[in-house]
């Protein structure tokens, strides 16, 4: 079958290795991964900023370019939050409505695709690692994925999950959030990075990318020598 | 831009320069949260608890007009008064009018924040009437001359050493150990009660059918607030009605686990009316106010109206990771964290920093936690939404319209990786800008070579491993 990517802005310009894991992955669950042209970003940004009006051509574009897809994967919990929001954004008789909803019941979050979809956990990787999760929030509580990631992570060989002492704790980025508010956001992450150090991780692992970033770029500029991985990664395993 | 009175960007930077109260805070915080945590997970049946009270809550807005004047007819019948105020600087007025009126020299309060609302402390005082907090925590704020940081723990931000301190300095007698400072306080206060003229509370719950003022509490102090003195003056928000007291006890299941991990809380008190003939004790005159301040409003918007469920047991500050970085304080509102973040633009008085909704992660933690069923995430979502419609965002515009036309989107990255991948430069430029900001925490990994650009190969080579593989 084929899968389509839905690849996110920040994953297609700053975090290509996800992306590439991403497709690794796919093909090793048997499918033939597709990177339809044209995509740019799903519109979260304007969208927490309050401005469903400038979402709106951004999710017509979404729906065109994936709207024959039998499947659309994507690595990032927050963007297919989004895309799973796009119905919401036109009114109850515009035809376009229904569209989109059957375009965002086919949009899937990685792990939630392999585990929800596929009924896949064991993806035969292996990674010597002793890692911490971080279950970011847009994919925990807002898509509800988070027991997918937990699913998929346990199978890793080699694996050895430690537990944070905070881990429902958001990592401060939230998108513009992080640009408005950059002293609040600071202390947040440095919370969330202090909770890493003191579980005793070698690396921290996320399904969310813009949480990946935030707080591998928040380590840093600690020179903390703890890997962050996406669940792509971890699902590719090591030396992919 | 709005110019706004209150910028909460500024004073929450601020606050978070303050390491020892972010210490403080962050301890207190965690022991509330734990005790929760602890107490809804010994209810297996929370989740019916709250789905009870979610009903009961709806239930009561839908008919919020006839029940208040239930309310209004069941207090009068039981001995009492009903006054209404639109605003709060009206209420306290009103409450400041009922005392003059009675030659009232001194007040002794047990805590409300709608008595916070109405900047009622300040109105007496200008009247010349001295007004007692008597809630510890209350009454530590009071000594301190400070405003509550949280809507249930008015003095969560002071750490023990801190109030010993200020009972040094007030009373010219201290210590560290909880019991003997509590007594510390108890003495002082004690006079106060025996002395005061008038009381005034709070309500948790108002009860239509009965005209009860319901009052959850650890100490006493409101009990003695509302039943001591003579005159009983109760204060609450339009929507803190229900309609029964089988109501009232349905939202009694939730609101004490939620707020601080009770099944129930040390005392519980029902007022109702005023001494009737042949009683011994209790307030001659009993008056309720019940303050609107923009809640009709909000009540007559769908889209909103759901805020009104609340009831206040402080459990989304608890676990929004802003509230907890950067205290109450920085909020300047009454009500803050997620609840005040959505309630606070939309009341009449004080509403603070219109762009408060903007301040949020949207983590969801909130609306996890809320024991009333609140989708804070989407409020803040609506309201961000009102704000954003009168003005021009003009970063996010621009990015979205690079985000319509792929090849500008692309050109854009392009453009950015050639000049300054790692945004170096622009930091450096601008330290104090918002990208500056931003990346003063952050090693930025840098803009790299599209996805899209390796992808073609990349496939080819995976499936070319996997079909040696299989
Ligand atoms: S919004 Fe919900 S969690 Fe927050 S104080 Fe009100 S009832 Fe409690």
């Amino acid at each position: 079958m084929e899968a389509f990517l839905f690849i996110p802005c920040l994953v297609e310009h700053v975090l290509p290795q996800v992306g590439e894991a991403t497709t690794a992955v796919l093909v090793r669950a048997g499918l033939t991964p597709v990177l339809p042209k044209g995509q740019t970003c799903c519109g979260q940004f304007a969208y927490k900023r309050g401005r469903a009006d400038l979402v709106r051509p951004l999710a017509r574009r979404f729906v065109e370019i994936f709207q024959d897809a039998p499947v659309v994967v994507c690595p990032s919990g927050s963007c297919t939050a989004m895309v799973r929001r796009y119905p919401s954004l036109f009114a109850k008789d515009d035809p376009f409505r229904e569209q989109a909803a059957q375009v965002a019941a086919k949009t899937f979050e990685l792990g939630q695709f392999l585990v929800e979809r596929l009924g896949l956990t064991d993806l035969g990787a292996r990674w010597d690692l002793t890692a911490a999760l971080h279950g970011s929030c847009q994919t925990t509580r807002v898509l509800g994925a988070g027991s997918a990631t937990e699913a998929l992570l346990a199978k890793v060989a080699g694996l050895t999950l430690v537990p944070l002492a905070r881990p429902e704790r958001c990592c401060g980025f939230g998108g513009a959030f992080s640009i408005d508010y950059p002293e609040a956001s600071e202390a947040i992450v440095a919370e969330k990075i202090d909770d890493i150090v003191a579980s005793g991780a070698e690396a921290v692992i996320t399904a969310e990318p813009s949480c990946l970033l935030n707080i591998a770029s928040a380590m840093a500029k600690r020179d903390l020598p703890i890997k962050a991985l996406h669940l792509a990664e971890v699902l590719a395993g090591e030396g992919i | 831009m709005t110019k706004t009175a209150h910028d909460f960007a500024k004073a929450s930077a601020k606050a978070l320069g303050d390491r020892q109260s972010r210490a403080i805070l962050h301890k207190a915080i965690g022991h509330i949260r734990v005790l929760r945590q602890r107490s809804v997970n010994a209810m297996p049946d929370f989740a019916e608890r709250q789905a009870r009270a979610v009903a009961v809550r709806d239930k009561t807005l839908a008919k919020l007009p006839e029940l208040l004047e239930k309310l209004e007819a069941s207090v009068t019948a039981a001995g009492g008064r009903v006054h209404y105020a639109e605003t709060a600087e009206t209420a306290a007025k009103l409450v400041a009018g009922i005392l003059a009126e009675r030659g009232v020299r001194l007040v002794v309060k047990g805590k409300s924040m709608v008595s916070e609302e109405m900047g009622l402390n300040e109105v007496l005082e200008a009247a010349g009437i001295e007004a007692v907090e008597t809630d510890l925590g209350e009454y530590i704020i009071q000594l301190a001359g400070q405003r509550p940081s949280h809507i249930l723990a008015p003095a969560l931000h002071v750490s023990k050493e801190q109030v010993s301190d200020l009972f040094a300095r007030k009373f010219g007698r201290t210590s560290t150990d909880i019991p003997e400072m509590t007594r510390i306080a108890r003495d002082s206060l004690r006079q106060k009660f025996l002395a005061a003229d008038a009381g005034i509370t709070g309500c948790n719950i108002a009860i239509a059918e009965t005209g009860t003022v319901t009052v959850l509490e650890n100490e006493g102090n409101i009990r003695l607030s509302g039943s001591c003195p003579p005159i009983h003056i109760a204060l609450m928000t339009l929507e803190k009605v229900v309609e029964t007291l089988a109501d009232a006890a349905v939202v009694l299941d939730i609101l004490p686990p939620a707020a601080t991990g009770q099944t129930l809380p040390v005392h519980l008190s029902f007022f109702t009316g005023a001494r009737r003939e042949g009683e011994r004790d209790g307030p001659r005159e009993m008056h309720l106010v019940i303050l609107d301040n923009g809640r009709s409003d909000i009540l007559a918007d769908p889209k909103l109206r759901s805020i009104l469920r609340c009831i206040r047991c402080g459990a989304c500050l608890n676990v929004c990771p802003v509230y907890q970085s950067v205290g109450g304080h920085a909020y300047g509102t009454v009500y803050p964290g997620p609840m005040g973040s959505v309630i606070s633009p939309l009341l009449k008085d004080n509403p603070g920093d219109p762009r408060q909704p903007f301040a949020c992660t949207h983590c969801a933690a909130c609306s996890e936690a809320c024991p009333a069923g609140i989708d804070h995430p989407a409020l803040l979502q609506e309201l961000r939404r009102r704000v954003s419609e009168t003005e021009t965002d003009l970063p996010v515009a621009a990015f979205n319209l690079l985000a319509r036309h792929p090849l500008l989107f692309g050109g854009a990255a392009a453009v950015g990786r050639l000049f300054d991948p790692k945004l170096r430069e622009v930091a450096a430029v601008a330290p104090d800008a918002p990208v500056g900001r931003f990346l003063r925490c952050r090693e930025f990994p840098g803009l790299a070579r599209p996805f899209s650009r390796r992808f073609k190969a990349l496939a080819r080579r995976l499936k070319r491993l996997q079909g040696g593989r299989a």
